[in-house]
């Protein structure tokens, strides 16, 4: 990994959104059968589930 | 024996750097040497402490993690440690590491140090580490829900009220910060504003023309904050402008209370998510800048290592050194806040057990530097500046004069010209009784970033840069935790009303949301309209109510130590736990009971319903409902108090029995998944 691609990896990291690439790993790996989000779908997904559920609590 | 010799010659280093700082007397000591003697401590913690607790604990590399048996791609992905460091890291770090040091400084540098690095070593890292490795034995769960598994469902329930509260008080606070900041300072009020319509503008892009690139919309954003900041000096100079972005705490309060409301119900593509994004990253930014800031500026500490104000008389807060700094400094030392986010998120993402005293003590230990940087922040200034900045003013009255003569009584002498000059500098009419840490943070941040960068000329550009790096993250934190507290309270009614559970229902949802909005409102009002500045009567609750939280997790944790028949090792948390039971209780009860008025509620209660018996009006009420109204605040501040203690103490209770119960089986009765257990998925 590429110290940039690594630092855009931690920076998304820290505001909460995971690696669509491993997603699609993920989704290839363990559902072939199921066709996975495309990118869009799941970068809002993974918005609402980070800021619209119970995990909005942010430290003092 | 060789693999120790660095470790021994870096605890000579740390211990000669803690012995300077502790032996200086008369003459400046270096920031350089807290520095120093910080990080050595931090190594050596880490090396010796953390590793010795995950032994004990038995963290296996080899068993399973959430994010390998439940791996499903969104929610638990195995991943890098230091990628997950820097979630972790930016989910704990936040307004609370900055702002309880600076407040802690009107005791002397040396009293907060000693107990930001005791603190964090003992009790804060070890309580982050240890419930994040709770929650990753237990399938990622909330600490809620951990406290149910563990200790019954009544403590659960109990623990989960007492969140509740604490996100109510915490939110009050933030808040608070916020308005002591802005008030009177259109500069600040405009960018602050400012970013509201920038982040929508950004939330566009993000939705419709870019989806998904974070990085590119956040320089965007970044961007649009530099000309904010840079335009909001011509609207301060303003004939037209600066009056419309002028206002009093009071007003600024009701448009926080209104801005909350809203913002909790909005689309979080449209505010909160590209806010956060801003705030995360410029955050960390500048929370890097302030380090690289104070090595290469290596300022002198100008406040004495302690200050007469350790007897309790001290204008900024009220109360003695035992209890009252250990509740002052909550966040950098030991926050419970971070026990919900060590269950939250994190332990879903951790890639091996092995990472574990990595993310989860580790990051507690930078949170302390920079609690520590914080202290060092606030140390660097004039203390004549620090207490012109920080006293209410009730005591300094409100122009330079009245308050050079108050802190020159004091025993700080400055003069009426440099407050004046300073104010003028970070290009405010303004600095006096700018409680709540933040203006004084600024204002120290202004002075180490101008010298690296822009000289005097930039100062009054960094000053309103520190203000919005603050004010956005607390308002991210503000809207954020309204979402949250709303869940909270849809549970808790849910568990009487059942029908009002459920994150999609739209009418519980909004009653929740008002209600939660309308609790923390409540304080933050009352704050404003306090004479005593409002820090001096929320930063206490708050701290009573984090600190309390986070003796509630390190129960848990001790619990869970009886029920791993580890009992020989319990006392790595009970010796945090009886420390933080001892402070809190002690603090809830002096601010319930204590005689003084200045530190007891119902003392402060009592003299003003006293004097309106008379039919006096004591200052700062102008009328008789005033008077009422502070009486009525100040019991409610108590009977909040007393609810704390409550929810504290039975938590005690069931701790104490569940380990009595574990002591009396003769093997191991914890509830965590087992290893071999594997997911359907």
């Amino acid at each position: 990994m590429s110290w940039l691609s690594r630092l855009r990896e931690i920076g998304n990291a820290m505001v909460g959104m995971p690696s669509y690439d491993a997603y699609v790993a993920h989704m290839a790996a363990k559902h072939p059968d199921r066709e996975p989000m495309d990118e869009v779908t799941f970068f809002r997904e993974r918005q609402q589930a980070r800021y619209g559920g119970k995990n909005g609590g942010r430290c003092c | 024996m060789t693999k120790h010799l660095p470790w021994i010659a870096l605890a000579i280093v740390g211990a000669g750097a803690l012995g300077v700082v502790a032996s200086v007397r008369g003459e400046p000591v270096n920031a350089l040497w807290i520095v120093a003697a910080a990080v050595s401590v931090y190594l050596i913690a880490y090396r010796y402490y953390a590793l010795f607790i995950a032994r004990v604990i038995g963290i296996d590399p080899s068993r399973p993690t959430p994010a390998i048996r439940r791996a499903d791609g969104l929610d638990y992905v195995a991943t890098d440690r230091t990628v997950l460091f820097g979630h972790h890291f930016a989910a704990i770090a936040g307004a609370g590491p900055l702002v309880g040091p600076v407040l802690a400084a009107q005791m002397g540098y040396l009293p907060g140090t000693l107990w930001i690095l005791a603190g964090v070593v003992l009790a804060g890292a070890v309580q982050d580490f240890l419930v994040l490795f709770l929650s990753m034995r237990r399938d990622g769960r909330s600490l809620g829900e951990l406290i149910r598994m563990e200790m019954g469902p009544v403590a659960g329930t109990i623990a989960l009220f007492g969140a509740f509260m604490i996100m109510v008080i915490i939110l009050a606070v933030l808040a608070l910060i916020v308005v002591r900041a802005l008030a009177e300072s259109p500069w600040g009020l405009f960018t602050v504003a400012a970013t509201v319509p920038l982040a929508m503008l950004m939330g566009g892009y993000t939705r419709w023309v870019r989806p998904g690139k974070i990085g590119e919309v956040s320089i965007i954003g970044f961007i649009g904050l530099i000309l904010a900041i840079v335009y909001g000096q011509s609207v301060a100079q303003s004939a037209v402008l600066a009056p419309l972005f002028t206002f009093t705490p009071v007003q600024l309060c009701f448009l926080l209370i209104g801005y909350g409301a809203v913002a909790s119900v909005l689309p979080v593509w449209l505010l909160l998510a590209p806010r956060d994004y801003l705030s995360t990253f410029l955050k960390i930014g500048a929370i890097l800048a302030l380090a690289i800031g104070i090595v290469i500026m290596a300022p002198p500490l100008k406040m004495p290592a302690l200050t007469k104000f350790i007897d309790g008389s001290g204008p900024v807060w009220a109360g003695p050194l035992f209890p009252f700094l250990f509740i002052t400094i909550a966040c950098g030392a030991v926050s419970g806040f971070h026990a919900l986010i060590a269950s939250g998120t994190t332990p879903k993402l951790i890639a091996s057990e092995k990472d574990a005293p990595f993310i989860g003590y580790g990051a507690m230990l930078m949170e302390s530097a920079v609690a520590i940087m914080a202290l060092v922040a606030a140390s660097i200034l004039d203390p004549g500046v620090y207490f012109a900045m920080n006293a209410p003013a009730a005591v300094l009255g409100t122009d330079p004069a009245s308050a050079a003569a108050a802190v020159t009584a004091m025993g700080f002498p400055i003069s009426a010209d440099t407050l004046a000059q300073v104010a003028k500098d970070v290009g405010e009419h303004t600095i006096i009784s700018r409680a709540g840490g933040a203006p004084t943070l600024a204002v120290a941040m202004a002075e180490i970033f101008s010298h690296l960068f822009g000289g005097q000329a930039m100062k009054a550009f960094w000053y309103h840069f520190a203000i919005l790096f603050e004010a956005l993250f607390i308002l991210t934190a503000v809207d954020a935790g309204t979402r949250a507290g709303r869940f909270m309270l849809q549970d808790l009614i849910g568990l009487v009303v059942p029908g009002f559970r459920g994150s999609s229902k739209v009418a519980p949802g909004l009653i929740a949301t008002a209600l939660c909005v309308a609790a923390w409102g409540f304080f933050l009002y009352q704050g404003v309209t306090d004479p005593l500045g409002g820090v001096n009567t929320l930063w206490p609750l708050f701290g009573i109510s984090n600190q309390m939280l986070a003796a509630v997790a390190l129960m848990l944790a001790t619990v869970v130590l009886f029920r791993m028949k580890k009992d020989r090792y319990a006392w790595i948390t009970v010796i945090p736990t009886v420390w933080l039971l001892a402070c809190t209780l002690t603090a809830g009860w002096l601010k319930i009971f204590s005689a003084d008025p200045r530190v007891g509620f119902l003392a402060h209660a009592d003299k003003f319903a006293g004097a309106a018996a008379q039919g006096k009006v004591l200052p700062p009420a102008k009328t008789m409902a005033e008077m009422g109204r502070i009486v009525f605040n100040d019991r409610i501040d108590a009977g909040l108090c007393a609810i704390f203690l409550g929810v504290v103490l039975a938590i005690l209770v069931y701790a104490v029995r569940t380990c009595l119960i574990a002591r009396r089986i003769d093997r191991p009765s914890v509830t965590e998944v087992p290893p071999e257990m594997v997911a359907a998925e």
